[in-house]
């Protein structure tokens, strides 16, 4: 069935203007995607209609809100194939997600000597958590290495676990190279070690059809707002056993049974996890935008954005000064580049005057720039209400670019 | 909002293409490092400086076109200076990004009004004045990286 982005695209009110006097053009989907009004609806409906303390009150309003929040979770639940609702645990996102395993699974598990395996693609997000942990803990932080295409080098990664290796925390699609991993195959090779794996789909969940059974990883986080949804909500999944097994992560109200001076006792799964009053609002937007890309559907999502970036990828690589930065076999939406004598910060300002917004910098991703020899690319991240002619203007404002340097 | 041309004036492409003073210096009696931590640019200033004169001054590092051709600009204008003057010129150089409808002291910033262009493009403020809180840090003596954060 084709997909019908004209009318994809009206759903979306953000993208209905014009910016420098151009229509607004945005390829920086992988910073932020925008919301469809549906999303928009739920927040305004919530705070309209519903607004009140869940899990708290008897009151009718409370148990509405109440109801919408735990509907959200399920819905989420199934997204990405769940077994269990008690193995969503709302976060403000992958950040908070990433630090709240480091703080308790890590905590209670990695000790001096252990080992944390990452890969060169991480985001300063899976990076910097882990080895705040392997500071206080005396553990060690391993690498596992790509290619000059942006591939994670399987064998080496299998090479670097050991008796000592505790933890695997792998990105499942880099943010800044677009590399999707072999995510099963490196939750097996972990497996076959004894070795639990957390995965960071930020980039993954929005564009392609995520399956945390079939994955059969430990831990999965990613953020709403790069799934149209709100900022501030996010997911953390986790095996039921595993979860069960961990500590709190903050104390307060919510995650708690019973509270004596002398002795607390834990609440059950999810709530352990989630002291304090939620994001209730965001939770419930987050459910919005996950039954809006459902209707669209995940496979049908990805097969258009696969045609859009194979678009994209011949009309960048007919330009002789610009050199694509990440040309994995597996590849999501994320056209990464970088042009001979011009930095990527002056290519963003001159886009941004034909009304086209792209991100430039190192995308949170030092180490993976200095894994290139580069300070910084320009990067044009696609999402589902973006089509060919927005590529086309990419383009011939890259065109302007160069007219602009020479 | 202000033309590109405006912004990427030819004075500013040509400092860029070939900046001036980008090099090391073996005998800087200081030198600082500045780094824009969104972006990654990073730059060192290095100064020799006797009796209160900058009788050299030079930098190196990577960044945009903006940050370079600044750094470039800045080395022109403050050799030969002593460290006061050089902390006026980046008094009018800071007015004339943060102001619009500032007063320029035309006489004290020569070449680097070709610059003013960037006060109309907030994003890239901190590209051209990180040259600039490098080489006070540098006069400083400051020990720390400065960053425009």
């Amino acid at each position: 069935m084709d997909f019908d982005v004209a009318k994809v695209k009206e759903d979306f009110p953000i993208l209905n203007q014009t910016v420098n006097g151009h229509p607004l053009v945005y390829l920086d989907n992988a910073a932020t995607s925008q919301k469809p009004q549906s999303v928009i609806d739920a927040l305004v409906g919530y705070y309209s209609s519903d607004n009140s303390n869940v899990h708290r009150g008897v009151h009718t309003l409370s148990q509405r809100a109440t109801d919408h929040y735990e509907e959200a979770r399920s819905k989420i639940r199934r997204f990405i194939n769940a077994d269990d609702d008690r193995e969503i645990i709302y976060v403000r996102g992958t950040t908070e997600g990433i630090n709240l395993v480091a703080q308790t699974y890590g905590r209670e598990n990695i000790q001096e000597g252990d080992e944390i395996i990452i890969s060169t693609m991480e985001h300063h997000s899976n990076i910097v958590p882990w080895q705040m942990l392997c500071q206080e803990r005396g553990a060690i932080l391993k690498v596992a290495p790509i290619d000059d295409s942006g591939e994670l080098l399987l064998d080496e990664y299998e090479a670097l676990i050991t008796s000592r290796t505790k933890l695997v925390s792998m990105v499942h699609v880099s943010n800044a190279l677009g590399s999707i991993i072999p995510a099963k195959r490196v939750v097996e090779i972990a497996h076959a070690h004894g070795v639990p794996v957390l995965l960071d789909g930020a980039q993954a969940v929005a564009h392609a059809k995520v399956d945390v059974q079939d994955l059969d990883c430990d831990f999965y986080v990613f953020s709403g707002h790069k799934l149209y949804g709100p900022t501030g909500i996010g997911i953390l999944y986790g095996k039921a056993d595993l979860l069960e097994a961990m500590p709190p992560y903050q104390g307060g109200g919510e995650m708690i049974r019973s509270v004596t001076f002398e002795k607390t006792l834990y609440n059950v799964l999810p709530h352990k996890f989630e002291a304090g009053t939620p994001n209730i609002a965001g939770s419930i937007g987050l459910g919005a935008a996950v039954d809006y890309v459902d209707a669209l559907g995940m496979e049908r999502i990805g097969a258009y954005e696969s045609g859009l970036l194979e678009y994209g990828t011949e009309l960048l690589s007919r330009i002789s000064s610009l050199k694509i930065i990440g040309t994995a076999q597996e590849k999501s939406g994320i056209l990464s580049f970088v042009m001979d004598g011009i930095h990527p910060h002056d290519i963003g300002t001159i886009l941004d005057a034909e009304g086209i917004a792209i991100r430039t910098g190192h995308h949170c991703a030092q180490p993976l720039m200095d894994r290139f020899g580069i300070p910084a690319t320009a990067r044009a991240s696609l999402a589902f209400y973006n089509t060919k002619e927005d590529l086309d203007a990419l383009a011939k404002a890259i065109d302007r670019v160069i007219e602009v340097f020479s | 909002m202000a033309g590109l041309n405006d912004l990427y004036q030819e004075i500013l492409l040509e400092h860029n293409s070939k900046p001036h003073n980008f090099r090391s210096m073996e005998d800087a009696t200081q030198s600082a490092e500045g780094f824009n931590p969104l972006c990654g640019d990073m730059i060192t200033v290095f100064l020799q400086v006797a009796d209160g004169v900058i009788n050299d001054v030079s930098f190196q590092g990577s960044g945009c076109a903006i940050s370079r051709a600044s750094a470039s600009m800045m080395t022109q204008s403050v050799k030969g200076k002593s460290t006061s003057e050089a902390e006026e010129t980046f008094e009018a150089f800071r007015l004339m990004m943060t102001d619009l409808d500032a007063e320029l002291d035309y006489d004290t910033l020569g070449d680097l009004e070709s610059l003013s262009g960037v006060v109309e493009f907030p994003t890239r403020i901190k590209c051209a004045v990180l040259a600039w809180h490098t080489l006070r840090a540098a006069m400083d003596g400051q020990d720390d990286a400065v960053t425009t954060e």
